[in-house]
């Protein structure tokens, strides 16, 4: 299974970002391969929208779940509608993360925000 | 801008003032309420199209209302060939292409029409979106315009601009704009077309960075512009000594004064509560409109 987590650094040992919109990587981790890769995150520098393009990106690399913190309304909804699974995670650690997931223990994530768009200078 | 006969004893003329600041909560709707309310047959325009409050203290009456519209992208999905060039063309990235489907997220929108255009199959067009409205009223001598952007919305600009289309030169009258707060799109919009521009600053060292926002910006557009000191107390200044090293025309100074704030807060205008906030608040106005004309003429 392919999943992507918002990464601080483009390394392992690095912790998951707290914003998925805004992060700086991704990480594309293959749970059975165990194969990693980082990909920059072109939406971070957007005035607006991030949410939405970081979204598209994500849905680009076809992966089958996103592990994310938190998530805005509007990138949910580019998440839906490709059918990829939004997991909550809780560790500030990378590989804590993978690791919950892959023993189940991560819940959906069912407290999607409103979104922070309107806040910055428009 | 035309000089017009009987103001105050001198001649009155047709001019657009802009009150500013670089963070809300300065004292831009005290000073362009009262402003506007010394002046008399004047216009009061709220460009503060967020959080509209200067009519709590107008209060107006007959008032008559414009719904506002913008214009956003809709897709017919039979012609979307999914080449994703609106997608990536979208600065505000209110467009994303999912499982061949196009999604537009209206909230992100700006209205800018660029995915119009460069959709080779003529796949969008666009459909009228209301974002708020603007109101006139009537208060006394003054006429209030108030702009309303519902929440949510991308920017309230295509409602600044309904506002402003409304003044009109042959009226012989002062137009007070009270801008939003901060240095954006939307404050640009505000002060474009202004004769002049009056900054209003806080004696801090906050408030020296947020009239530095707003310094910036009507330089960058070429307005003239003065500062009015607000909150002012007898110790130092730094809002003060800022405009003394930058060579800043002081207007005025607002006193850090509770009956003034005590009238405000509650909503009173404090030019028709007590003679003295009248001659403050006329003698700023006398020296505003002073400024502005010298600069008129200066600059004619």
């Amino acid at each position: 299974m392919k999943i992507a987590i918002p990464a601080d650094e483009k390394s392992l040992a690095s912790n998951v970002c707290v914003s998925f919109g805004r992060t700086p990587y991704f990480l594309i981790y293959d749970t059975e391969t165990k194969e990693s890769t980082f990909i920059d995150n072109s939406a971070a520098a957007s005035t607006g929208g991030a949410g939405i393009k970081a979204a598209q990106a994500i849905v680009d690399n076809n992966v089958n779940a996103l592990l994310t913190p938190r998530c805005g309304q509007n990138a949910a909804d580019v998440i839906n509608a490709a059918d990829i699974k939004i997991y909550k995670t809780s560790s500030a650690s990378i590989k804590d993360t993978i690791a919950a997931f892959v023993d189940g223990k991560l819940p959906l994530l069912d407290d999607i925000h409103a979104g922070f768009h309107g806040q910055a200078d428009n | 801008m035309t000089f017009m006969p009987d103001f105050m004893g001198k001649p009155i003329i047709n001019m657009t003032i802009a009150v500013l600041s670089g963070k809300g909560g300065t004292g831009k709707t005290l000073l362009s309420v009262n402003l506007a309310a010394a002046a008399e047959k004047s216009t009061y325009m709220d460009c503060d199209v967020e959080e509209p409050n200067g009519h709590l203290f107008f209060k107006p009456k007959e008032i008559t209302e414009e719904e506002i519209s913008v214009k956003i992208p809709t897709v017919n999905d039979e012609l979307c060939s999914g080449c994703r060039k609106c997608v990536d063309f979208c600065k505000f990235n209110a467009l994303a292409h999912i499982r061949n489907k196009l999604f537009i997220f209206d909230d992100v929108c700006h209205s800018c029409g660029g995915c119009l255009l460069i959709c080779p199959e003529k796949a969008l067009t666009e459909k009228e979106k209301v974002i708020g409205k603007v109101q006139k009223g009537v208060s006394g001598e003054v006429t209030v315009w108030t702009g309303v952007l519902n929440i949510g919305e991308a920017t309230g600009i295509p409602i600044i601009k309904k506002q402003l289309e409304a003044i009109n030169p042959s009226d012989n009258r002062l137009t007070f704009i009270d801008c939003p707060p901060g240095s954006a799109c939307i404050v640009m919009e505000s002060i474009k077309d202004a004769d002049y521009c009056v900054l209003v600053a806080e004696p801090t060292v906050f408030g020296v960075f947020n009239l530095n926002m707003v310094y910036e910006l009507v330089r960058i557009f070429s307005r003239p512009f003065g500062v009015v000191l607000n909150k002012c107390l007898e110790e130092e200044n730094p809002a003060e000594k800022y405009c003394i090293e930058k060579n800043i025309k002081i207007l005025g100074r607002i006193p850090f004064d509770n009956e003034l704030g005590t009238l405000n807060s509650n909503a009173e205008i404090a030019v028709y509560k007590d003679e003295k906030y009248r001659e403050l608040f006329s003698s700023l106005l006398k020296t505003v409109v002073k400024e502005a004309q010298h600069e008129a003429t200066a600059d004619s």
